[in-house]
């Protein structure tokens, strides 16, 4: 039984990790039909922001939850204004040139902080479950991509800025007609998009701590999910969260990484050929 | 030389070799060509970093001290940036366009086995300075890290006597945790324990949670960690954060070589067990004269000088002990010397070449992650590459070129 | 000078330049730069298949490795097994070309397109990376192979002339095939290109829809054209096989996926020359980047000899300021130019060719 309860949480654990880590992108590519390859290394940054705060005495729930968010949005309104906004209808050309920007953040990050992993310890300590022992910090990450997914649906469906954002992304000029300025809503978008990428890159920094080549790591499975998901942006990374970190989690458990890796891989080539809009071209078409 | 040069491209490689030596030869002012091959960027780098620093340092120290054969020595630093292919161009690079007199790289077994070929087909001597898993049994090469026959079989009794029979292995997936593995079965099942799983893991793996849990499940005495580079670091931070560091103890030959004892905090990993060649804080003459040497060179600041790093200045020092012996950079004058079974006094002892082998009799010593610091705990004098010297006898057959996968 | 005059010279040109580049390399280059030159010539194929595929028949696939990798692989696995070099060398192009038509098949025809296209081959090629990867165990192995996952498979025995197990190509001899496999391979898509299918392939790229309308059925010209690149991308891998003795998982990797796709970018979609230039010159920087390591520990020198970086920073400019490559630039240029003269002269000699120019 405990070993069930251990189970499961491990299983929510890689659903929210994987949530965490791929809904920056989503929102970039839900709202600007942008493929941002360059998102695993904004996680990386929230990282290294996250790090290099803590040791310079800031509190690490500071850290983790606000600078590195507010670090990683301005590096992404910066790239958007230098960088995006001339690319704009140019899907294959965006992705090329955040290939191009994720090549450049690992060269700069390895220049400036070497490449040896640095990390910070996890704070919660552990608590036990029957015979087992899991770690508190598992929880609290849980507990953030809740949190975080309840608060981009209250923004989206509730405030101004979120029927702004809701407009544009169904017809763009319809919303510049009605009034609304596209290239700033980009602007804000993309910034919106990259600082959740920092602090899901600061939250999970304690767990695999940060060396410039991690974004690798993150890249390729944030990118599935979010086009497994589909356009829409919250229900779709939820939908594919749920989906593949099952997976991924139960295939590892019964065998190895690798094959918890392959099935996940393999699991979206699937999707895909069944659902070439995602899960939310199909299902819930109506959500968020 | 361009009417030569026909004949140069269409001969075989060995008198390609016959004349790249034969040109050096008269060139006594020139500079001795030494090339270093190791990665700089990319994944790997935590490695290949403080084995360059080493390797500078070694050849700066030559230099100071008037070179080798009244030479200078030029250091030719090749970055693979943890790219295979450029494996095998650097290594061509050194061999063909810089003639170089030795070549000391590589680190992982898999760039050592990109190289081996090539510098075999182009008759330059290879030094591969790394600890690795044994077995390689080529006359062209000289292996001055340890291989498990001399850390794992003084590890493993130190630990169950400590701890317990009960064995779990976690270990990195590739040739070196594969026979590191098997190596630690061997010596628990002789030791009278027993190894409940072996879990290997790709390089690139960072969530262990399931892993942790099924450990947890078979609850062993101790756990046996062959895991390698920087994703891997994250299991000791996910078993710290789980609480388990308190409740299950853990040995290791890996751990530390690329300072994980330093990037994790004192929390999550003091106590574990770890055995090498060398530790910064050994204590003897030579030692404390390169430890301030290697500080005044690159800062006081500097981290820590791993094994790995002090496998390479020793496989430099090795190199050039073999060279005065020789009298010569010839490659074969310089293997007939280093086979006459060369000594160094170097910072971690009294390092040998074993002539039947090519590897190293040396001293290893037991110690114990304490602070940040690696705390010597035994010491085991001169030990020698058995498992190697099981299978490979070069003086037998100086031919023999092939890494054996030694039977257990 | 008309287009078509153009065009022949240019072909002409190429031609003369590359078979002299095949015989005289070898009398006056030094060894280790004859070694350096055959890889890129084998990476100059393999780029070709992918400005094929991508550059003429608009399929973005960011997993040509893949096939790369699985030609090296079935040349190393089968020569261990076989011993003669036809066998597997066929083998090596057959492989990948079944398995590129099975994947071609499966997300054309179920029209899988654009960006969900290219996270497919990504997909694909990062499944093979991670399940060689995990085959260092020595239950892995095929017949005489062992698979080696990390390590890959080292000392895979060279080429020989079909039939004559002993005679081996020689380092001088891979030279002669790689650059002669690069000729072949340049003219004979150039050739593929002019004739009926390419005209169609290029219209599909250029508008589907109208193709489909007109009678053609996009999918099945897509799927051959996917499987020629794959053939081709899979002779590639057997003679890089060839050219190190050895292959890994990283064959398979992000990295070597990326590389693939910034040489068409850089040298230009839509042209043959130019992805064989970009390789060569992205190939020759790699190298040198490589070599000339500095010994100072400024951030900055470490910065500029930090290949990633100065890749990212390729990338980005190209995108930005270059972005249909090198040589359709300078064509676009020369065209400009040329156009400029005959205006020149059309007004020097005071004739209203207005209309016609229009």
């Amino acid at each position: 039984m405990d070993f069930v309860v251990l189970l499961a949480i491990q299983v929510l654990y890689a659903v929210a990790s994987l949530a965490l880590i791929s809904v920056g992108l989503a929102i970039i590519f839900g709202m600007m039909r942008v493929i941002n390859l360059a998102h695993g290394e904004f996680l990386m940054l929230g990282g290294y922001a996250a790090i290099v705060a803590t040791s310079n005495g800031v509190n690490i729930w500071i850290a983790m939850l606000v600078v590195a968010p507010l670090v990683v949005g301005l590096i992404g309104i910066v790239v958007e204004m230098t960088i995006i906004r001339f690319l704009y209808g140019r899907m294959v050309d965006t992705m090329l040139a955040t290939w191009g920007l994720s090549l450049f953040l690992v060269g700069l990050t390895t220049a400036i902080f070497g490449n040896t992993t640095v990390g910070i310890s996890a704070p919660l300590g552990s608590f036990q479950i029957g015979a087992y022992r899991t770690s508190g910090y598992t929880l609290f990450v849980i507990a953030v991509a809740v949190v975080l997914m309840a608060g981009i649906f209250a923004v989206l469906r509730f405030t101004r800025l979120g029927l702004i954002a809701r407009g544009t992304m169904q017809n763009a000029n319809m919303a510049a007609a009605l009034g609304v300025n596209p290239p700033r809503v980009y602007a804000v978008t993309f910034g919106i998009g990259a600082a959740l990428s920092g602090l899901a890159g600061a939250v999970l920094a304690p767990v695999s701590g940060v060396f410039p080549t991690i974004g690798v790591a993150y890249v390729a499975k944030s990118f599935i999910t979010v086009i497994g998901g589909g356009a829409a942006i919250l229900s779709g990374t939820v939908s594919a969260s749920v989906l593949f970190g099952t997976i991924n989690q139960i295939a590892t458990f019964l065998t190895t990484p690798v094959f918890g890796e392959v099935a996940l891989l393999a699991a979206a080539i699937v999707l895909i050929r069944l659902l070439p809009q995602g899960i939310t071209g199909r299902f819930f078409r109506r959500g968020l | 030389m361009k009417v030569n040069r026909r004949k140069f491209v269409q001969g075989t490689a060995a008198t390609v070799a016959a004349g790249m030596f034969g040109s050096s030869a008269w060139a006594a002012d020139e500079p001795i060509n030494v090339a270093s091959i190791h990665d700089l960027s990319g994944g790997l780098d935590i490695y290949g970093k403080p084995m360059v620093d080493a390797l500078t340092l070694a050849v700066e120290e030559a230099n100071a001290a008037g070179g080798l054969l009244g030479r200078q020595i030029k250091l030719i630093n090749y970055d693979t940036q943890s790219n295979m292919q450029l494996y095998t161009q650097f290594a061509q690079q050194a061999a063909l366009k810089d003639k170089v007199a030795v070549v000391h790289g590589g680190i992982t077994s898999a760039s050592r086995e990109v190289i081996r070929p090539v510098l075999d087909k182009f008759k330059t001597l290879y030094f591969y300075n790394t600890q690795y898993e044994g077995g390689v049994c080529d006359r062209n090469q000289f292996d001055t890290g340890v291989t498990p026959a001399q850390t794992v079989e003084k590890l493993v009794p130190h630990a169950m006597k400590k701890w317990g029979k009960k064995v779990y292995v976690v270990a990195a997936d590739y040739n070196y945790g594969q026979i590191t593995s098997q190596w630690v079965k061997k010596y628990v099942t002789e030791n009278g324990g027993e190894v409940s799983s072996i879990d290997f893991f790709p390089l690139d793996v960072t969530n262990f949670g399931p892993t942790i849990s099924k450990i947890q499940a078979a609850k062993p005495d101790f756990v046996w960690s062959a895991l390698v580079g920087g994703a891997h670091i994250s299991f000791y931070r996910q078993w710290a954060a789980a609480g388990m560091r308190k409740s299950i103890p853990m040995a290791s030959t890996t751990f530390a070589v690329g300072n994980e004892h330093i990037v994790l905090s004192p929390d999550e990993c003091n106590g574990m067990l770890v055995c090498y060649n060398y530790f910064q804080d050994l204590k003897n003459k030579t030692n404390e004269a390169f430890v301030t040497a290697f500080h005044k060179r690159f800062g006081a600041d500097y981290p820590n000088v791993t094994e790995l790093a002090m496998g390479t200045y020793q496989g430099f020092q090795l190199w050039a002990e073999g060279v005065k012996k020789a009298k010569s950079i010839d490659r074969m004058k310089v293997i007939e010397a280093l086979e006459t079974g060369i000594s160094i006094d170097a910072p971690s002892g009294k390092v040998t070449i074993d002539p039947a082998t090519h590897h190293c009799v040396l001293d290893v010593h037991i110690a114990e992650v304490s602070d940040k610091k690696l705390k010597v705990l035994e010491d085991f004098a001169q030990q020698k590459p058995s498992d190697t010297a099981a299978v490979c006898d070069l003086i037998k057959n100086p031919t023999d070129n092939q890494q054996y996968v030694i039977k257990i | 000078m008309n287009a078509r005059t153009l065009n022949i010279l240019g072909l002409g040109l190429v031609g003369i330049v590359g078979i002299a580049f095949l015989i005289l390399t070898p009398r006056f280059a030094e060894l280790d730069t004859v070694l350096e030159l055959t890889v890129y010539m084998i990476m100059a194929v393999l780029s070709l298949s992918l400005a094929l595929i991508w550059g003429y028949g608009g399929i973005l696939c960011f997993g040509q490795s893949a096939f790369f990798g699985l030609g090296a692989y079935t040349y190393a696995i089968a020569m261990f097994n076989i011993g003669e070099s036809t066998v597997p060398f066929l083998l090596a192009i057959a492989l990948p070309a079944a398995f590129a038509a099975l994947l071609g098949y499966f997300v054309f025809y179920g029209r899988i397109s654009d960006v969900y296209l290219g996270v497919i081959t990504l997909t694909v090629t990062l499944i093979l990376f991670n399940s060689i990867n995990s085959t260092a165990g020595p239950e892995f192995h095929i017949g005489a192979a062992r698979l080696g996952g990390f390590n890959g498979i080292p000392g895979i025995p060279a080429l020989n002339y079909p039939g004559n197990k002993a005679a081996a190509v020689d380092l001088e001899g891979m030279f002669y095939l790689s650059t002669a496999a690069l000729l072949v391979t340049y003219f004979g898509l150039r050739l593929l290109l002019a004739s009926r299918f390419g005209r169609i392939i290029v219209g599909i790229r250029e508008n589907e829809r109208r193709a489909e309308l007109l009678g053609y059925d996009p999918r099945a010209y897509k799927l051959v054209t996917f499987t020629i690149g794959g053939a081709l991308a899979g002779f590639a891998g057997c003679l890089f096989a060839n050219w190190g003795n050895f292959v890994s998982p990283t064959i398979f990797g992000l990295a070597q996926s990326a590389q693939i796709i910034i040489w068409v970018i850089v040298g230009g979609r839509g042209t043959l020359i130019g992805p064989i230039i970009g390789c060569i010159g992205i190939q020759w920087l790699t190298t040198a980047l490589g070599a000339n390591q500095p010994s100072g520990s400024d951030w900055w020198t470490k910065l500029l000899a930090n290949a990633p970086f100065i890749f990212g920073v390729i990338l980005i400019a190209f995108v930005l300021l270059v972005p249909k490559g090198l040589v359709p630039t300078f064509g676009d240029f020369g065209q400009w130019l040329l156009r400029a003269r005959t205006r020149r002269v059309a007004a020097a000699s005071l004739e209203p060719k207005q209309a016609e120019e229009g």
